[in-house]
């Protein structure tokens, strides 16, 4: 059979077995790996070829930058074969492959909501072809169209209210992780194979709905991956057999992954843990000759730039949502193995010389899984880098390995997923700050007056009372949870049935662990609240219609982010009960219920929609982002606040609990080197301490001022906002305000 | 050693048995890299008998700045941290204020992180030097010591005070071969004088357990606090030191071979 001697050729001089017989990528690494625990010392800079397309590449993003987004197709609903190959510049690129036939031309994809479309099309200039409008409202229903046709009065009304809210009801719901890298350990033809052999294993059984489901999502995923072989042939590649070289690894992994961002619009478009796979491929070029480093490196280089300019047509209200043009392509980096083998490559060192190479960007989104038993010099690097260019996070292996494996990547911004075998209902959050109001005027929405929640009896007395508030707020978490998953079980039965990932699932086992990922937002908000109602004393005080819309405090009550137990022991509680609650409900296609503590920047927006608090912050005031301590009210130090933030048990949140660090760089060390290995020190102690996740920034205040007021000086000033790194000069005005009112540790 | 005491102890021993540690603290941080190595505990006690006139805590100068509390309480809030501690290279730092305002209580701090396996460091303008006993001492892994100024004069300026018993404590840390790190404040048209640096550096160049010179730029961000305490500010109208001032400083310290940051 020719298959048989393409894989025999291709894979050469690799090690192990049970990966040949059936599609196991981990096995894969785990025999072939070559753990690097050197220092950056080997690594190349940017070659004259890399700097002059990155060049070519910052003039156009200037250009869209002015214009909002450079080009679109508005005819042509993207498929993974709908486009003519695209180029930068075919003569100088090594890994080649557009989205559409230009890059940065946006491509639309109305399967997930027409509305998005349009409303993004009208926001930019452009309109929607007559053609496609009327394919999708007359001959092809929607992924949006079926949401609403199923969401209930009670849904809509928390949703208005903004009790639930950034739901995936008119876009892609993203955060799904295809294995990319399969494409390339065994070429198409053979995942083809697998899947066929797959789908025949339902063939006796009894047609129910959710076998029917199976059958014709499976028929989808091999169909899908014939598309890919033409994509591929397009540009002249031939995908359907293994990648025999490291040129071709790195090829044809970007081939799947950009299959998927031609169909899909997810909200997060995640790559998965590549660079240590890839380094398996580099490594035989290098050892046989056949790649210097410097070539090496610049087929990294090349594979970052194209995924830096991966683009969505989406709303300036989503991008206000989320920050300039977020795509979270999460790469994740490094980690320990099973049996405790580091799995720092050398090619994790590449990923992240691509910020010194091509300069520091929020894209894709460069995520340690850090352990203090990574070798010393590649702690050393990260900070190194984490001090230079605030562009990278760290994740807590020591918490991923023992519940999802060796293999595990970070979807979107903190969420863990085994790389295809898992996947995940991504599902915003819940607002929890807003649920205790809730609680407090007996169901009305604070702002509005309208009755959203469970009508109760409002509160009496002039003092709020603890246990009272407790019990009100607990009945109200009941039926948030129990709405919120009613809203996330319309949401991905009508995506699977109107906007399937069918390459991303392709590049899963079958069958799939599902996950619903839920969300909190507004913990401090509500911790701080409970503590003020518990230690001081709160007055409400009432409009005419005898809702409650302010507080009067009296009396000093413990923070969140101190290290005071009494607080932080609050917010790990009220996980934990939330936790509970979600845990309850009943899931489509029973998918295990967990949650994040997360908001991205959302939090700005979901500040503005919720009103006084008891804690004493301002109707509309911004939450503080993820997981963290209040802005400003965290004043023990980075480290204190981030320990109190590691109190949350892992277990309570495993979609996640995001926590966004700022400091001054002289309030790490004196000495650059100081610095770095101080930092290291931090990461070690936080990440022993069981926290999970740390974006770190390292800056000046002044710099974020200055860069507001003169934008055109700071074009790549990246800064990390929860889970995601962020091009700060595109964020909104509010947005920039929020990041520079947030606390920073350290003076001079 | 003959033991001299400059300013009245706050915590002397009672005559009757031995009542619980209790110490007047004014705060406490977990700091990165700036009082010593690592992530520090760092806990800022009360009561100064400097009146420094670029100080940034004037809240500190009292003991009744502070709150009272048991080494007990501070210890548990230690042991908290300890993990963190130990695991990024870092330790405990007690700071003021002035620790050796409270010698037992800064000694039974030590002590019993000591004791715990935390490494120790005393923050201190060595103007109590004499305060710390050398069983204080042998607890202490690495002395901060600030010293305000080299000149007597403009020692006596600058702090109200002598600036001899400080140097007497630099000199019995040298014997003790205690490591220290020295800090250096340069306030432009205070203490800048290039007489007053060299001697200081001069000085130091002559302590062979000095590891490293912190010369620090004056800045200005404890004003607000005199404003609040109805104090008025000394040094009003006193410039921040440009990057070449302090660097002309440090270089007068590395020209002596020292390690400066």
């Amino acid at each position: 059979m020719v298959v048989i001697s393409t894989e025999r050729e291709a894979w050469q001089g690799f090690a192990g077995s049970r990966w040949r017989e059936g599609v196991d990528v981990q096995d894969f690494i785990l025999r072939n790996v070559t753990a690097y625990s050197g220092d950056e010392t080997f690594l190349s800079g940017p070659t004259t070829r890399t700097v002059t397309l990155h060049e070519q590449v910052s003039r156009l993003v200037e250009v869209e930058r002015e214009r909002g987004i450079l080009d679109v197709d508005v005819t042509t609903p993207s498929t993974i074969t709908s486009h003519a190959p695209g180029y930068l510049d075919r003569e100088a690129e090594l890994i080649v492959g557009l989205q559409t036939d230009q890059p940065l031309k946006r491509a639309i994809m109305p399967r997930g909501g027409l509305r998005l479309v349009e409303t993004g099309l009208a926001a930019y200039g452009y309109a929607l072809d007559p053609a496609v409008r009327e394919i999708f409202t007359k001959h092809r229903k929607t992924h949006n169209d079926g949401v609403f046709d199923a969401y209930t009065p009670q849904i809509l009304a928390a949703r208005k209210a903004g009790i639930v809210t950034g739901l995936p009801d008119a876009y892609g719901r993203g955060r799904i992780i295809g294995d990319y890298r399969r494409v390339a350990l065994y070429g198409v033809d053979r995942l083809i194979e697998v899947k066929r052999a797959e789908k025949v294993t339902l063939d006796a059984s009894h047609s129910d709905e959710a076998t029917i489901r199976d059958r014709e999502e499976l028929a989808e995923q091999i169909r899908s991956l014939g598309e890919l072989v033409e994509m591929a042939a397009g540009y002249g590649y031939d995908v359907r057999r293994p990648a025999a070289n490291a040129r071709e690894a790195i090829q044809w992994t970007y081939f799947a992954y950009l299959g998927a961002t031609k169909e899909q619009n997810g909200a997060a478009m995640s790559l998965g843990r590549t660079s240590t796979f890839l380094d398996i491929f580099l490594q035989r070029d290098l050892s046989e000759g056949r790649l210097s480093e410097e070539q090496a490196q610049e087929l990294i280089d090349d594979l970052v730039l194209k995924l830096r300019i991966i683009r969505f047509l989406r709303t300036p209200e989503y991008d206000a949502l989320f920050s300039g043009d977020p795509t979270w392509v999460t790469e994740s980096i490094g980690g320990i193995s099973a049996d405790g083998r580091s799995l720092v490559t050398r090619t994790s060192f590449r990923f992240l010389q691509t910020l010194y190479n091509l300069g520091p960007a929020p894209e894709p989104n460069l995520t340690v899984l850090w352990s203090p038993r990574l070798p010393e010099p590649f702690k050393r690097f990260c900070a190194r880098v984490s001090i230079d260019t605030s562009s990278i996070q760290y994740v807590s292996d020591e918490l991923l390995r023992p519940r999802f494996g060796d293999d595990t990547g970070i979807a979107c911004c903190v969420s863990a997923t085994q790389i295809g075998k898992s996947m995940q209902f991504f599902g915003a959050r819940a607002n929890l700050a807003k649920a205790l109001l809730y609680a407090i005027n007996g169901g009305r929405d604070e702002i509005s007056g309208v009755q959203v929640g469970p009508a109760m009896e409002p509160l009496r007395g002039d003092v709020l009372d603890h246990d009272e508030v407790m019990e009100r707020f607990d009945q109200v978490m009941d039926w948030l949870a129990e709405t919120y998953v009613d809203a996330l079980n319309v949401i991905h039965y009508m995506h699977d049935k109107y906007a399937y990932e069918r390459l991303q699932m392709a590049l899963h086992d079958y069958p799939v662990r599902r996950t619903l990922a839920c969300g909190i937002a507004g913990l401090s908000v509500a911790v701080d609240s409970l503590s003020a109602i518990r230690a001081a004393r709160v007055y409400p005080i009432r409009d005419e219609t005898g809702l409650v819309v302010d507080y009067r405090i009296e009396g000093e009550f413990p923070t969140y982010g101190n290290g005071e137990p009494v607080a932080d022991d609050l917010a790990a509680q009220l996980v934990h009960t939330f936790m509970r609650k979600l845990s309850s409900c009943r899931t489509y296609r029973k998918a295990e219920p967990t949650q994040s503590v997360l908001t991205i920047t959302s939090n700005v927006v979901y500040g503005k929609h919720t009103g006084n608090t008891p804690d004493g912050r301002r109707a509309g005031e911004p939450f503080a982002p993820g997981a963290n301590p209040m802005n400003g009210r965290d004043t023990h130090g980075l480290m204190a606040s981030a320990l109190s933030v590691a109190t949350i048990d892992y277990d309570d949140a495993l979609d996640g609990i995001s926590l966004t660090a700022s400091t001054v760089p002289a309030a790490l060390g004196r000495t650059r080197e100081d610095r770095i290995g101080n930092l290291v020190g931090a990461l070690d102690g936080f990440i022993d301490a069981r926290g999970f996740h740390l974006n770190v920034n390292v800056l000046d205040r002044a710099t974020l001022l200055d860069a507001m007021d003169h934008p055109e000086k700071y074009p790549n000033l990246t800064i990390r906002v929860s889970g995601y790194a962020v091009n700060f000069v595109r964020l909104t005005p509010e947005q920039q305000r929020d990041v520079v009112n947030r606390t920073f540790h350290g003076s001079v | 050693m003959s033991v001299e005491l400059p300013f009245p102890v706050v915590d002397s021993p009672s005559p009757t048995a031995k009542p619980p540690v209790r110490g007047s603290v004014h705060s406490w941080d977990l700091s990165v890299g700036v009082d010593g190595p690592g992530t520090r505990f760092v806990m800022f006690t009360a009561g100064c008998p400097l009146r420094c006139l670029y100080c940034e805590n004037p809240d500190t100068w009292t003991a009744a700045g502070g709150r009272s509390m048991a080494l007990s309480e501070v210890m548990e809030r230690v042991h908290r941290y300890e993990p963190v501690l130990k695991t990024s290279g870092g330790g405990v730092t007690i700071s003021g204020g002035e620790p050796l305002v409270q010698p037992r209580f800064t000694a039974a701090f030590l002590r019993e992180c000591h004791r715990s396996g935390l490494h120790t460091a005393l923050d201190t303008s060595g103007y109590l030097g004499a305060h710390a006993s050398d069983t204080l001492l042998d607890d202490v892994d690495l002395v901060l010591l600030d010293i305000k100024s080299y000149q007597p004069d403009l020692y006596r300026h600058v702090t109200g005070h002598e600036i001899a018993p400080t140097l007497r404590f630099a000199e019995r840390l040298a014997a003790r071969s205690t490591p220290v790190w020295i800090r250096f404040v340069l306030v432009p048209g205070l203490t800048d004088a290039p007489e007053n640096v060299e001697g200081l550096a001069d000085f130091v160049a002559g302590l062979p357990n000095v590891e490293r010179v912190d010369v620090l730029g004056y800045h200005r961000l404890g004003v607000p606090k005199y404003g609040a305490l109805g104090i008025t500010y000394p040094l009003t109208g006193t410039p921040e030191p440009t990057q070449a001032q302090l660097e002309a400083a440090r270089r007068r310290f590395r020209d002596r071979g020292l390690t400066v940051t």
